[in-house]
């Protein structure tokens, strides 16, 4: 029988022969990073192993991201503590404010994450990466300090869940929507301990910002990865970023899958996930008026060039609701360089929006965008946990930037279409 | 190992959010974290509830972030153990690397009340609802994980097999 793309990956990286689904393996990792919360408990745990190294100073990332430009006293600690290790045990890959980004935008963006590679990151997002057909698993802080001295990390060898999309695709409907629709038909734990493979003609069709979006999300609907096959569009965007070589690899015809779904993407329309769940979409017309006093376009999900674009196309010429806060975060210094260059930061500060230093801020409750008790916001992140951004009693509606923009304008949540 | 203790009820799919909300995150110390503890869920929860109390939920326990701060201040707390239908997998990673413990029964979620007092024996591989007098089979971890555990966590199979790697050096 034929492999799956995660189960030649496994191969490539597990000394044990002839493995099957449920299995606990070992893998060799390529490339292991975390981040200013997640990192503490890992550095202090390595430094108690007895490891005298790192497995790979190259191959480590280390990433102040979710409270950083540091928003506090305590957090300004835990970024300190980040520094002082990469300094102490020579790691290569510490990123300080100036050269920084959201850890999932900035490791495949600076070609540090390849196709084909087992990808170790001690946060839940680190899924995105899948994008690129790497194996990529979000793990806890013990676990990622495991690595860090071992270069290996056990894993059971997962079931796949292959989704195929076809159809032609509605106006305003982006990677987000394909994910946010496609959590709500399975539920968050819809593939608990599964790979989600992405597939199909309309996958094929989209960009890598997109897939980056779509990958983002597997973790929502409890999958141990998101994966996409590499092709011509991923080849093109490893061009001159990708740091050493990599190996492409794809699923058999006849590979096992636990479980195919197809998806007719003519069906869907912009998606609203509704508080409290990521599984709680609607189709954006059947969204009744919701007033909102916070618009947020950014984070590993939706804080890329074309999620920049997109909002910038709905805000040029337009102004921002005077009850509305609209917050952009690009997700990397890069991405904030080339908006600016590009015109839509001056598209945004003159519709009424602020222009943040990339940060997850607000995605996580952190900083730079919280929500006050009883207040709303429509958000491009992956969240709508109760008081995810803020108060316990405030409300998330997770979204794509297009109708984060348009919704900023109107002051309720709405589409694009609506804006005149 | 034998634990016992009275039981709180919660709902499917508890968030790490909710376990540990990210505004306490700038700290990984066991005692701050607990003080914050299912807070948005009920602010009281952390006062109310006893050192071995136990928690028994629905569908998803854990799922959302990566953080270990949800499992730690959840034991800093005085939970003694968490039995749920289904764990997501990063909580369930983390339970197991820092000794939290952790046990999947499907029946018992919908047959216990607040309040009952469970006991779990791991060695037979059931928990024991005593004001109910019913027994439960406890679904069993593979071999590796409960070699991790019996060795007491990850963190001192990491340190073993760095001494056995230096040795071979």
């Amino acid at each position: 029988m034929g492999k799956t793309i995660v189960e030649k990956i496994l191969s490539a990286h597990t000394d044990t022969d002839n493995f099957r689904i449920g299995d606990i393996i070992k893998a060799r990792v390529d490339f292991a990073f975390a981040n200013d919360i997640t990192a503490p408990i890992a550095l202090k745990y390595f430094k108690e192993s007895g490891a005298r190294q790192v497995f790979d100073k190259k191959r480590i990332g280390l990433i102040p991201d979710h409270f950083a430009p540091n928003k506090d006293i305590k957090s300004a600690e835990q970024c300190k503590l980040l520094k002082e290790f990469a300094q102490e045990y020579g790691i290569e890959n510490y990123f300080e404010i100036g050269k920084m980004g959201v850890e999932h935008a900035l490791l495949p963006e600076k070609g540090l994450v390849l196709p084909g590679d087992v990808v170790v990151g001690a946060d839940s997002h680190t899924d995105t990466s899948g994008a690129l057909g790497a194996l990529a698993i979000g793990v806890g802080s013990t676990d990622w300090a495991a690595v860090m001295a071992l270069g290996e990390v056990w894993l059971k060898v997962p079931h796949t869940i292959k989704f195929i999309y076809s159809g032609k695709l509605n106006k305003w409907v982006s990677g987000k929507d394909l994910i946010l629709y496609t959590i709500s038909r399975i539920g968050v734990d819809g593939a608990n301990y599964k790979v989600m493979e992405f597939s199909g003609e309309v996958i094929k069709g989209l960009s890598m910002d997109n897939r980056f979006t779509i990958c983002n999300m597997a973790i929502e609907a409890g999958a141990k990865t998101g994966i996409i096959e590499p092709d011509e569009i991923t080849l093109e965007y490893l061009k001159g970023r990708a740091k050493r070589p990599f190996q492409i690899y794809h699923s058999d015809p006849d590979a096992h899958y636990e479980k195919i779904v197809e998806i007719d993407v003519s069906k869907i329309e912009p998606q609203v996930a509704f508080p409290h769940l990521p599984e709680n979409a609607k189709p954006i017309s059947k969204v009744k008026e919701i007033k909102i006093d916070q618009s947020i376009i950014g984070s590993c999900t939706n804080g890329r060039i074309e999620d920049l674009r997109i909002a910038a196309e709905i805000l040029k010429g337009q102004q921002v609701h005077s009850k509305v806060r609209l917050i952009i975060i690009p997700a990397t210094q890069d991405i904030y360089l080339q908006a600016i260059r590009e015109g839509l930061v001056d598209i945004f500060i003159t519709a009424g929006g602020a222009v943040s230093t990339p940060t997850c801020g607000p995605c996580l409750g952190g900083y730079m965008g919280i929500l006050a008790k009883g207040e709303k916001a429509i958000s491009t992140t992956n969240r709508n946990f109760v008081g995810r951004m803020g108060h316990p009693e405030s409300e998330v509606y997770l979204a794509s930037p297009a109708l984060a923009a348009a919704s900023a304008i109107l002051g309720r949540i709405a589409s694009p279409e609506e804006v005149k | 190992m034998i634990i016992k203790g009275k039981v709180w009820k919660f709902k499917d799919n508890i968030d790490t959010d909710i376990i540990i909300p990210a505004r306490y995150l700038n700290t990984s110390d066991p005692k701050e974290l607990a003080l914050h503890c299912m807070e948005d869920y009920d602010s009281q929860f952390v006062n109310k509830l006893n050192q071995g109390d136990m928690i028994v939920a629905g569908r998803n326990f854990g799922c959302g972030s990566s953080r270990e701060h949800a499992p730690i201040a959840l034991k800093a707390a005085g939970v003694s153990c968490i039995i749920a239908r289904s764990f997501a997998r990063i909580f369930f990673r983390n339970a197991i690397n820092i000794g939290l413990s952790i046990f999947e029964c499907e029946e018992i979620a919908d047959q216990c009340s607040e309040g009952d007092f469970l006991k779990v024996d791991t060695a037979r591989g059931t928990i024991e609802n005593i004001n109910k007098n019913k027994v439960y089979q406890l679904n069993p971890l593979p071999a590796f994980i409960q070699n991790i555990i019996s060795l007491g966590g990850l963190r001192e199979y990491v340190k073993e097999e760095v001494k056995r790697r230096e040795s071979d050096v």
